[in-house]
């Protein structure tokens, strides 16, 4: 799958491991391939979800995206990343989201994995709506998720 | 000059718009002077964009701050903080 995008924001599923053959397919600097996988839950805040929207803005979410990527690619010793990224309705159990990153050795690959997610997290203009038993309600944003992308140094310019 | 405005998520239902074209006054020409602008519309202008809530603000697609300046065909939209991943 050469030439294809770094980023992708889709209604269709993927196969993780499909795409992480493809990243590494013929490339023998790779010895190290990190990836995360975000699913829906049955239950958050207490409730028990049915099914979940995630709205997205489209152009500015794939410039956002890659972007972070980009700024992975600066920071981290890695040759490919690449971010899937769902939208639409999605049930318990379906696929979100997919971070693969590739590189020479683990560290920076991990490394960038978790960086790539924490700014995703923060900055990509994606948001969930939950259908609940309590009914309907957006996904509030969590401090969490801002302290953990507050933990990466600013870069040195 | 003209600009078109996007709204997204809780804040697209609240004000009950996706988005519109339009023509701004002499002196709206900075992301809190617009935001300042639409709160006087009044009703649920007022109480989505009211400036104890967190909102993110994006110029041509990259996110903006309250100085950031507008000019003429400029896209800016308003949003909650992201809940994507």
């Amino acid at each position: 799958m050469s030439g294809q995008s770094d980023v992708r924001v889709q209604t269709e599923d993927f196969d993780a491991g499909a795409e992480m053959a493809a990243m590494r397919r013929g490339d023998p600097k790779i010895g190290a391939v990190a990836a995360f996988i975000g699913l829906v839950r049955d239950v958050n805040d207490g409730s028990a979800v049915r099914s979940m929207t995630l709205e997205h803005y489209p152009g500015m979410t794939e410039r956002a995206l890659e972007g972070i990527v980009t700024e992975a690619k600066g920071r981290f010793r890695i040759e490919h990343a690449r971010v899937i990224h769902r939208v639409g309705e999605l049930q318990p159990t379906d696929q979100i989201v997919l971070v693969i990153t590739a590189g020479g050795h683990r560290g920076d690959a991990f490394a960038a994995c978790e960086f790539i997610m924490d700014f995703l997290k923060t900055q990509a203009p994606l948001w969930k709506k939950e259908q609940t038993v309590d009914g309907t309600r957006w996904v509030e944003a969590r401090g969490s998720d801002d302290q953990a992308a507050a933990r990466w140094e600013p870069r040195q310019a | 000059m003209v600009v078109k405005l996007l709204y997204f998520a809780s804040l697209r239902e609240q004000v009950g718009s996706s988005g519109e074209s339009l023509d701004l006054p002499l002196g709206v020409a900075s992301v809190a002077t617009l935001r300042e602008h639409l709160i006087a519309r009044g009703g649920v202008w007022q109480s989505a964009l009211a400036g104890n809530r967190a909102l993110r603000v994006a110029v041509n697609q990259d996110l903006a701050v309250a100085t950031t300046a507008i000019k003429e065909g400029d896209e800016v939209a308003f949003f909650p903080p992201v809940t994507g991943g």
